[in-house]
């Protein structure tokens, strides 16, 4: 809106922080079905710590009593927490709104109709390929044909509108409008966020994150898109290209987001798991409020930035230096460019940081073994010929082995 | 995004209410507002505004929750147009019945 009665403009207005966040990222467990590459959580293994059915429903209490609107639930994987549906039952009818975000694996067909019928829960697909090759190298060998299924029982529920959420990679830019297409496929929406060198994510980031030119498409295309692709405000950062992208556009961090993990740390945002940015615990006396209220941490970031290495830079006031998580883990100064900082300030500062220096996160719950590695070469699938017939030879070369006309040919 | 259209359409002489999927959090600068079916924030950016909002469904049109509220003829047409982007976002809805 555009009114003569304003006094300061929104974005000011959260860099100091509210009462209580707007919305909060609450990560139920750090179980996980998948080992994708760049998970933001290191997730893989349930922490023996997690809390408890009765814990997080006094947490639901609470966001009541804050008027926080809503949840995005996540993980690992939430849904193969056993109260993970009586917990989300229990959000709305304390009016509290659920996003949750899924690998897919537990929505079936009766999963999806009752999601389809309640209007206050909202469900996101994770998908980081158009395709199973490019999706399957970083989420693990059939999370395309998972995702996709789930994608169905939705579509199939009368679910209008469910999320498509992609992690933007250098492998999955050139598929902007095949994950489109799929949105549209399936009646949902489709939402992209930036990949982060958080938790897994640092080790991958330097392989998997856009070019500057991927970055460039990506801005046109998401600006020609408007408001009919979700980015999280992940994007802020590209804003120094030119016009801003639909939302807020800033850092919420501490500001007007946080991030509750599965044992109750509250952190600054979802992509900051570290003990720099951990603000406190819930379980600790005055609960989630007081931590969000009193907490040292986050009267800091509330403060005024002053911009540091990039306040004389004429896109400041657009970027305002972009991602904090990012320039953390990849061992920038909080004050300086964020990595991907359009202007290239990021990868000459990065040209200077040590590969060393960067910050590792403080909990790893990844899998201790990887049996679910996606295997880096193609052998075709042996035919479902009957019993008794002989393996190929290793040493057939023909191209026409394995050929069998289809029936009645 | 709203056409001078829309805004000049909004009739401030109807009765208005705050749509019943809307969840309405005061703020030091105003209000958010939360609508749980479209999924949609919005914000109210004056405290006056709020009181406008807030008193919609109880009053006979838009005109006179404004009056109430103490805003004056002049400020009048801003807060028409306040209301009509809410109109549009679907926060507030027309009233069926007085």
């Amino acid at each position: 809106m555009t009114q003569p009665m304003v006094t300061l403009p929104l974005v000011e207005q959260f860099q100091y922080g509210l009462d209580a966040p707007i919305c909060l990222t609450w990560e139920l467990t750090y179980a996980c079905n998948l080992s994708c590459v760049h998970c933001l959580s290191s997730s893989g293994r349930r922490d023996p710590r997690e809390l408890t059915t009765a814990e997080c429903r006094a947490v639901i209490d609470e966001l009541e009593r804050m008027q926080v609107f809503y949840v995005n639930i996540g993980g690992g994987e939430p849904t193969v927490r056993p109260d993970f549906w009586d917990l989300v039952d229990y959000a709305t009818a304390h009016h509290v709104g659920v996003k949750f975000s899924t690998n897919g694996i537990k929505i079936d067909p009766a999963a999806a109709r009752r999601l389809a019928a309640s209007d206050y829960v909202d469900v996101q697909i994770s998908l980081d390929g158009a395709t199973a090759e490019v999706n399957d190298a970083v989420r693990g060998p059939g999370s395309y044909t998972t995702a996709l299924r789930a994608m169905r029982h939705l579509a199939e529920a009368g679910f209008r509108g469910f999320k498509i959420s992609v992690v933007m990679t250098r492998q999955n830019v050139s598929q902007l409008d095949d994950f489109k297409a799929i949105a549209d496929r399936f009646g949902a929406q489709l939402r992209l966020t930036r990949l982060r060198p958080s938790g897994r994510g640092a080790d991958v980031w330097d392989e998997l994150h856009p070019t500057a030119g991927q970055q460039r498409q990506l801005y046109d295309w998401l600006v020609a898109c408007g408001e009919q692709v979700l980015t999280g405000d992940s994007f802020f950062h590209l804003a120094a290209y030119g016009e801003a992208l639909p939302g807020l556009n800033l850092c919420g961090a501490g500001r007007v987001v946080c991030l509750i993990d599965p044992v109750g740390d509250v952190y600054a945002c979802p992509f900051a798991i570290h003990d720099n940015f951990l603000a406190g615990n819930v379980r600790g006396p005055g609960g989630f409020a007081a931590v969000w209220r009193e907490s040292e941490l986050f009267a800091d970031l509330r403060r005024p930035q002053t911009g540091g290495a990039c306040h004389s830079c004429s896109a400041y006031d657009s970027c305002r230096g972009g991602c904090m998580a990012a320039k953390f883990f990849t061992g920038l100064p909080l004050d300086g460019p964020d990595p991907e900082c359009v202007k290239g300030h990021g990868e000459r500062a990065l040209s200077t940081v040590a590969s060393t220096s960067a910050p590792r996160p403080s909990g790893d719950h990844s899998h201790r073994s990887r049996p679910a590695d996606p295997v880096p070469v193609s052998i075709g699938v042996r035919p479902s010929a009957g019993p008794g017939l002989p393996p190929d030879r290793a040493c057939d070369e023909s191209p026409l082995a394995d050929f069998s006309p289809g029936p009645g040919g | 995004m709203l056409t001078p259209g829309a805004r000049a359409g909004f009739d401030l002489d109807r009765p208005w209410q705050l749509h019943p999927q809307v969840s309405v959090r005061p703020e030091r600068f105003g209000a958010l507002l939360y609508h749980f079916g479209t999924r949609r924030l919005s914000f109210l950016k004056s405290p006056a505004l709020l009181t406008v909002v807030g008193s919609l469904g109880d009053a006979p049109s838009a005109r006179d929750a404004c009056r109430s509220a103490g805003v004056t003829e002049a400020e009048l047409p801003a807060y028409a147009a306040a209301l009509a982007t809410l109109a549009s976002s679907q926060m507030i809805r027309a009233r069926v019945s007085p």
